[in-house]
């Protein structure tokens, strides 16, 4: 049965896959290929989220910090020394996790509600930082310069290579955690989100895990901030340090099935096409409106739907196997109540 | 000696949990620390296991005061806590929890011969094995909990009321498990608010109430002892 739902799983998988590299090929419109390059992109980031949020349980509100560190640096580093946006990406990635030392050190004293609340002031201190450092383009930004393009500046004029470039981090992110879910710092992460207590009395230094986890997402956040700043060639405070943004990382997994590998991607296929829908459909009059569907679905999820939709998918395809099961164990006791009727008719009892 | 406390105090916050604790776990002996609910059992048991923060006093493990040192670490030096209500790891099969109360061991082999051990000492546990820990009974769930204890090689295994929760039938066999495992050189120490069957088994014992040790004997004659069976037993 395990082996059979697991042939399911990759096989679903690989069809997704497919039609992600099938996906450039169909869709001519640059808006819908817009659409599906932020859909990776927030996937990549519900991805790396889910490996302290989902994995380890420690909800964090305050992701948006690494996201924007990742896109300052790699921008800064071009921007003011003409260094490789490769390297800058790297150094991003790097420079996150070690200050997430710092964001761990000074959240992880907190548990649960306090934790999460914790991780949105620091956020925001970071944020308002930004807002203030003058080197950094305080509050009116940065801009990418566009006068070296092509794979090796990491520079399009068009939107598909950018599509390659999120799928290929997406990819690298879901192996990551892929990793990870199978390893024994997955099992010490369960250990530690469901009983906590009894992970420090088999001796498992709690606070050395979360933080591994902590750093291992932020890494991965500060790289999708980089691919960002990559991408729009612009980046200031607003756009990529809001708490906003930090609860739609957290959201997309919640909404797809925290804890799991693929919640994260289906989290963000439904909420980015909301969101981008709700912006076309309404424009700027309908500012606020995907906050409104976030709101709702929030309500939804955390009422009908906790598991999200990987467990509710978990759940129906469960029922399925246990009606079976009792089907096929009422169809053997009808049928031996019938022989045994026989038989006692024909007086063998 | 194994452990020896001394005048331990333990708050939550600002309210006294206990208050003044003083008693010791020979080696090679099981002692049992009993008394009402809420009376400080099982908050002791925590601050021996490093879970709970004493705020006066001293804990001492085979001679090393333990009292700031890190819960992770105590394990390694044979502290070994199998907490109230068993707490598993229910999403994890059976192997996978034993593993993983190997957390302080490096050697897979070793690992892997442990666990063998553990499929030996309790065979329901072989059977399960690949089944996830949160849908076994309770009883299976408290063998498990014991053995995840025993995994780490502890010279003193702290069990904190393993008969709770699960069928009379069962606690007699986790009481002869318990002996069992006393038996091969390991320490015990058991808090139990089923007074008659923790006494019965227990070398030595101590009473606790309202944060402070109270009276204290052989197993036996607290067993026996008309105050203890007034008090606790109904008797």
């Amino acid at each position: 049965m395990i082996t059979t739902t697991r042939m399911k799983a990759v096989a679903i998988s690989l069809v997704c896959l497919a039609a992600a590299l099938v996906i450039p090929a169909v869709v001519q419109s640059a808006s819908y290929l817009n659409l599906a390059i932020l859909v990776l992109m927030a996937a990549q980031l519900g991805v790396s989220w889910n490996i302290v949020g989902g994995y380890a349980g420690q909800v964090s509100l305050g992701h948006a910090a690494f996201y924007g560190l990742g896109a300052y640096c790699s921008t800064l580093m071009l921007v003011k020394f003409g260094v490789n946006p490769w390297i800058g990406v790297l150094c991003g990635g790097l420079l996150a996790a070690i200050l997430s030392v710092g964001f761990g050190w000074s959240c992880f004293r907190l548990k649960g509600h306090y934790f999460a609340m914790a991780t949105i002031a620091v956020a925001e201190l970071v944020q308002i930082w930004f807002t203030e450092w003058e080197y950094g383009g305080a509050a009116v930004g940065l801009y990418v310069p566009m006068d070296r393009t092509g794979w090796l500046w990491m520079n399009f004029a068009t939107k598909l290579p950018y599509y390659w470039l999120a799928l290929g981090l997406l990819l690298i992110t879901l192996a990551v955690n892929w990793w990870i879910e199978r390893s024994y710092i997955g099992y010490y992460l369960r250990a530690i989100k469901d009983e906590p207590d009894a992970a420090r009395s088999i001796g498992v230094n709690i606070a050395r895990y979360k933080q591994i986890a902590l750093s291992i997402s932020a890494f991965f956040t500060a790289i999708g901030g980089s691919l960002y700043a990559q991408k729009e060639l612009y980046i200031d405070p607003n756009s990529v340090l809001s708490t906003a943004l930090s609860i739609k990382m957290a959201l997309v997994s919640i909404l797809g099935g925290v804890g799991t590998l693929f919640g994260p991607v289906i989290g963000s296929v439904v909420l980015t096409t909301i969101e981008e829908l709700t912006r076309t459909v309404f424009g700027g009059t309908g500012r606020g409106t995907d906050t409104i569907i976030y709101a709702t679905l929030i309500i939804v999820i955390a009422v009908f739907y906790p598991t999200g939709v990987v467990g509710w998918w978990r759940n129906i395809l469960r029922r399925r196997v246990l009606n079976t099961a009792s089907n096929t164990a009422d169809s053997e006791q009808s049928s031996s109540q019938v022989a045994g009727a026989a038989a006692v008719k024909g007086g063998q009892v | 000696m194994n452990l020896e406390i001394k005048n331990l105090m333990v708050k939550y916050d600002d309210v006294l949990a206990i208050s003044d604790v003083t008693m010791s776990v020979a080696t090679g002996t099981i002692v049992a620390l009993v008394g009402g609910n809420g009376n400080g059992k099982s908050t002791t048991l925590r601050a021996v296991a490093g879970l709970n923060a004493a705020h006066a006093g001293s804990i001492t493990f085979n001679g090393q005061a333990i009292q700031s040192v890190p819960a992770h670490e105590r394990v390694p030096l044979g502290l070994s806590l199998v907490p109230e209500g068993r707490r598993l790891f229910p999403r994890l099969t059976v192997r996978r929890n034993l593993e993983l109360g190997a957390f302080t061991q490096s050697d897979d082999h070793e690992v892997k011969s442990s666990v063998d051990e553990m499929f030996s000492l309790f065979p329901i546990l072989k059977e399960r094995e690949k089944q996830l820990a949160g849908t076994m009974s309770g009883g299976e769930q408290q063998m498990l909990a014991i053995a995840r204890g025993l995994m780490a090689k502890p010279r003193l295994l702290m069990l904190d009321e393993p008969s709770w929760g699960i069928a009379p039938k069962f606690v007699t066999k986790v009481l002869d498990v318990i002996q069992q495992v006393n038996a091969t050189g390991v320490s015990i120490l058991l808090v139990e608010q089923n007074l008659s069957k923790a006494l019965s088994i227990a070398h030595y014992g101590y009473v606790i109430q309202t944060g402070r040790i109270v009276m204290e004997g052989k197993g036996q004659d607290l067993l026996h002892d008309d105050k203890i069976k007034q008090a606790y037993l109904g008797l």
